[in-house]
């Protein structure tokens, strides 16, 4: 049976030391996939997957992602909201892996909106 | 839903949202009881009877801004079309544990799908809960838990990528070594 074992973690542990000591604690973006029933048919889980990827690629270690449950607009699932640390959020809907990709390098790396895609600006924070 | 991995993701959802701190996921295929079950159980805060009453219906929900609650209905629909059925046991303040079985070889059933996503999307978007993954294939059994996870790594976060790139891979291995015991 394979399984994680206390020396592959330690291993984990010492080569992330180095990058997680240069952190600041807090983060500067937060990226929020709608995970309800409505988004996950949609597609929400392979968009979570891209952008999960994309942030691994990136080497970014101060953007957060987590997941919310139906924000009642079921019809432009799936749905992403992106915080960027006193910026106004901005909601986009209709998403699929390729947008998602598209969002993350010019809103969340670059700072600016793709307005092509946003549903909403400014309509409410979590943080 | 395509698969039972996303029902999986789905009701899992639905434990966070219940104010969970703990989710476990257990997942049986027994091919020589020609069984597939699938329990998600969590410690948040469970239903009251008129909730329990009410949620099989697909136009009752909890929520304020939608008026269908679909997700159980769905997957009890998928559970009943190939010969299995859903249970719900749930107390008020305790928690609840769905299970849903199914005829494993049964035409309509669908398929697991792509179960390690939905683990790392749940375990990377809600690092503070501890999720406790079990999965059987008839005599191997694959357990996951990330409070000892956790433990283990210390200060290192279980979201950093090389971490949830290894859980990935572990499950995956786990999954394509034991494909020959369902056969």
């Amino acid at each position: 049976m394979t399984r994680l074992t206390i020396e592959d973690l330690k291993k984990i542990k010492e080569k992330q030391k180095s990058t997680f000591a240069l952190r600041e604690g807090g983060y500067r973006a937060k990226i929020t996939v709608h995970m309800g029933t409505c988004g996950i048919a949609a597609g929400a889980r392979e968009v979570m997957t891209t952008l999960l990827d994309e942030i691994t690629k990136a080497h970014v270690e101060d953007v957060i992602t987590t997941t919310s449950g139906c924000a009642g607009l079921c019809a432009r699932e799936p749905m992403v909201t992106v915080e960027i640390y006193n910026k106004a959020p901005v909601k986009y809907g209709d998403l699929n892996s390729e947008k998602m990709q598209e969002i993350f390098k010019e809103h969340v790396l670059g700072g600016n909106p793709v307005e092509k895609y946003a549903l909403v600006i400014g309509s409410e924070t979590t943080y | 839903m395509k698969d039972l991995s996303l029902h999986i993701l789905d009701i899992a959802e639905n434990s966070i949202n219940a104010g969970a701190s703990e989710i476990r996921i257990k997942i049986v295929e027994d091919t020589r009881e020609n069984i597939l079950s699938v329990e998600i159980g969590d410690n948040g805060k469970g239903m009251d009877k008129e909730t329990i009453r009410k949620v099989y219906d697909p136009f009752f929900t909890t929520k304020e801004c939608k008026r269908t609650g679909l997700g159980i209905p769905l997957l009890a629909q998928s559970a009943k079309e190939c010969n299995g059925d859903l249970t719900i046991k749930t107390e008020r303040g305790k928690g609840t544990t769905i299970t849903a079985c199914f005829q494993y070889d049964h035409i309509d059933r669908k398929p697991l799908g792509d179960i390690e996503s939905s683990l790392i999307v749940l375990i990377v978007s809600h690092p503070q809960i501890d999720f406790i993954f079990e999965h059987r294939r008839n005599d191997s059994t694959y357990i996951l838990n990330t409070a000892e996870i956790k433990k283990d790594l210390d200060e290192i976060p279980i979201t950093s990528p090389e971490v949830i790139k290894f859980i990935k891979d572990d499950i995956k291995t786990w999954l394509i070594n034991t494909n020959n015991m369902l056969k």
